[in-house]
């Protein structure tokens, strides 16, 4: 049995798969379908300083080999998490981590001030790399003085594990990556989605409330492993990558790009189940290749 | 809620557009409780291009056979794909989905009014009705006689009316236009359909003090509360239409604001 535990900043994760934001819920919504207790990690859906109604109907676009979205961070706010949700969640035997989002650098911070104090919330994920807001969200993400400025300011309320999210939507997501590295971020999470479109051509209408949206599934896969091969190359800290991962080939894909763990997203929706059988798959990989550890994987590519 | 793969007993074209599937759990797994106006979610198998699983309301269900009747209209690839499923091949589904349409306390008038392939989830509603000793009426509307489906099997659990554009089957006009609704006072209408025709049945209800429940089908991924896209506005803010719904309680919504 080869080990599949890997380590992101304080936390021992008992494998590298964990469930990205915005599609996993909040965990629970998943409880029928899996043992949560066998995944990494859930990363619970992005959450605000204040409650927030998100986008108007219609919010989801199929498109070939993968979906856009504004969802547009609808969600209770903090205090609702803090107060209802986190007693349900916080026994889970899986390490949960809030997404946090914001329209302004005040709202991070106060939002991540609330979350230090839970004691079984070991991590966040700060998102400055959501498409469907119109004030922050990704505004943060696409420049490295705003992306620093979040981070540092963050990090000064936030001793625990600080994972950051970032935007694939930039001309070179290196520079964003180690701006954030070195105002304390201890491991980046990447790719949230990319920006997109989709119109009906009949109505000649978009096909999303906001026109734009957020693209994601397979369809990306291959822009994302190349980001987070970059981004390898860039940084020391450890890297949680993503996008369009359905399989455990895709998972190895990217752990060979550089990634320490990985975050199966879009695919819950089909598959519910697909994240407990990827660390199945990456277990039986691993015995199959006689490699002892998974993180002797880590950006293993054998480029002959 | 579960993820299952089902056999394809048998797959009938009814029209042009449409497909019944009678499904049954493999290896005779006992099915769970289900009720009218839930739904599946089908996974579209050697499709890579298409991604998301479709969402079908339960048509029917043959407990003591562990079979689920589907009905499907081919409007994509996706639903081409599922319509071109053979008997004997396999399908996965997630079941069951969503909430269902309220059964009465008491007796009553309830008429249970279907447009197009809306009329699906109203067959199994209709069967559940009669189950209780209910009298259901049942008014399908379509564009021409071609497009009222299974209007032998409605007639087994209660009157049918029908409306059509055309003039082709019944009464020529719209639903709202029946001339049923003259002459018979109802206490409940339970609608599934096109959008306009639900609006305009939720306006007749409401006008006439009719309690009337919708179900609706709102653009969704995943089907159980988790990508929050299928929201649909309500008196209590967005809801998810999968979770909450697909059943509505027309005011609970904002549609007639």
């Amino acid at each position: 049995m080869a080990r599949l535990d890997v380590r992101i900043g304080n936390l021992q994760l008992k494998n590298p798969v964990m469930t990205a934001s915005g599609t996993f819920g909040y965990g629970t919504e998943y409880s029928d379908f899996i043992d949560l207790g066998r995944l990494g990690g859930v990363f619970v859906k992005g959450t605000t300083l204040e409650p927030r109604q998100g986008n108007d109907y219609p919010r989801m676009a199929e498109t070939p080999s993968g979906m856009l979205n504004s969802v547009g961070l609808q969600n209770k706010g903090v205090d609702y998490f803090v107060e209802h949700l986190y007693p349900i969640i916080k026994d889970y035997d899986t390490h949960m981590i809030v997404n946090v989002s914001g329209s302004t650098v005040e709202d991070y911070v106060a939002c991540a001030e609330k979350l230090a104090d839970l004691e079984k919330m070991p991590a966040i994920e700060l998102n400055i790399s959501c498409p469907n807001v119109k004030e922050g969200g990704m505004a943060f993400g696409t420049s490295c003085k705003s992306a620093a400025q979040v981070t540092r300011e963050v990090r000064k309320v936030f001793p625990k594990t600080m994972i950051v999210k970032l935007s694939p939507n930039v001309t070179d997501i290196t520079e964003i990556a180690r701006a954030v590295e070195a105002e304390g971020a201890d491991a980046v999470s990447l790719v949230n989605t990319f920006l997109g479109m989709a119109l009906d051509v009949e109505s000649r209408s978009p096909k999303l409330s906001t026109i734009t949206g957020g693209l994601s599934g397979p369809c990306i896969k291959p822009i994302a492993v190349r980001m987070v091969w970059q981004v390898y190359q860039a940084v020391r800290v450890p890297i949680i990558g993503m996008g369009g991962i359905c399989t455990w080939q895709d998972a190895i894909e990217f752990i060979l790009a550089g990634s320490t763990a990985i975050q199966v997203g879009t695919f819950n929706f089909v598959d519910p189940e697909a994240s407990v059988k990827i660390v199945e798959g990456i277990d039986a990989y691993l015995d199959r290749h006689k490699i002892a550890s998974v993180e002797d994987l880590v950006g293993q590519i054998n480029y002959v | 809620m579960k993820v299952r793969d089902f056999k394809i007993r048998s797959n009938t074209k009814l029209n042009d557009r449409n497909h019944l599937l009678k499904i049954t759990s493999v290896d005779n797994e006992p099915l769970p409780e289900m009720y009218p106006g839930q739904f599946v979610q089908i996974l579209v198998a050697n499709s890579p291009q298409v991604f998301l699983r479709r969402p079908i309301s339960i048509n029917f269900v043959v407990k003591e056979d562990n079979e689920i009747w589907l009905l499907i209209q081919r409007v994509g690839e996706g639903s081409n794909k599922i319509c071109a499923l053979s008997a004997g091949e396999t399908v996965n589904i997630i079941f069951p989905l969503g909430s269902s349409f309220s059964l009465p306390d008491e007796k009553g008038n309830f008429l249970l009014i279907g447009g197009g392939v809306g009329t699906a989830p109203l067959l199994f509603l209709g069967k559940m009705m009669r189950e209780k000793e209910f009298e259901p009426d049942f008014l399908l509307g379509g564009r021409s006689e071609n497009d009222i489906l299974q209007r032998p099997d409605f007639e087994l659990f209660g009157t049918v009316y029908s409306t059509t554009e055309d003039g082709s089957l019944g009464e020529k006009g719209f639903v709202t236009q029946h001339s049923i609704l003259q002459k018979k006072k109802y206490d409940f209408i339970y609608t599934c359909g096109p959008k306009p025709m639900m609006v305009a049945v939720a306006r007749y209800a409401k006008e006439n003090g009719i309690t009337c429940e919708v179900s609706l089908e709102n653009l969704m991924a995943c089907g159980f509360g988790a990508c929050l896209c299928c929201i649909e506005k309500t008196v209590r803010g967005n809801v998810c239409a999968c979770t909450e719904g697909p059943v509505f309680n027309i005011n609970e919504l904002t549609w007639l604001d």
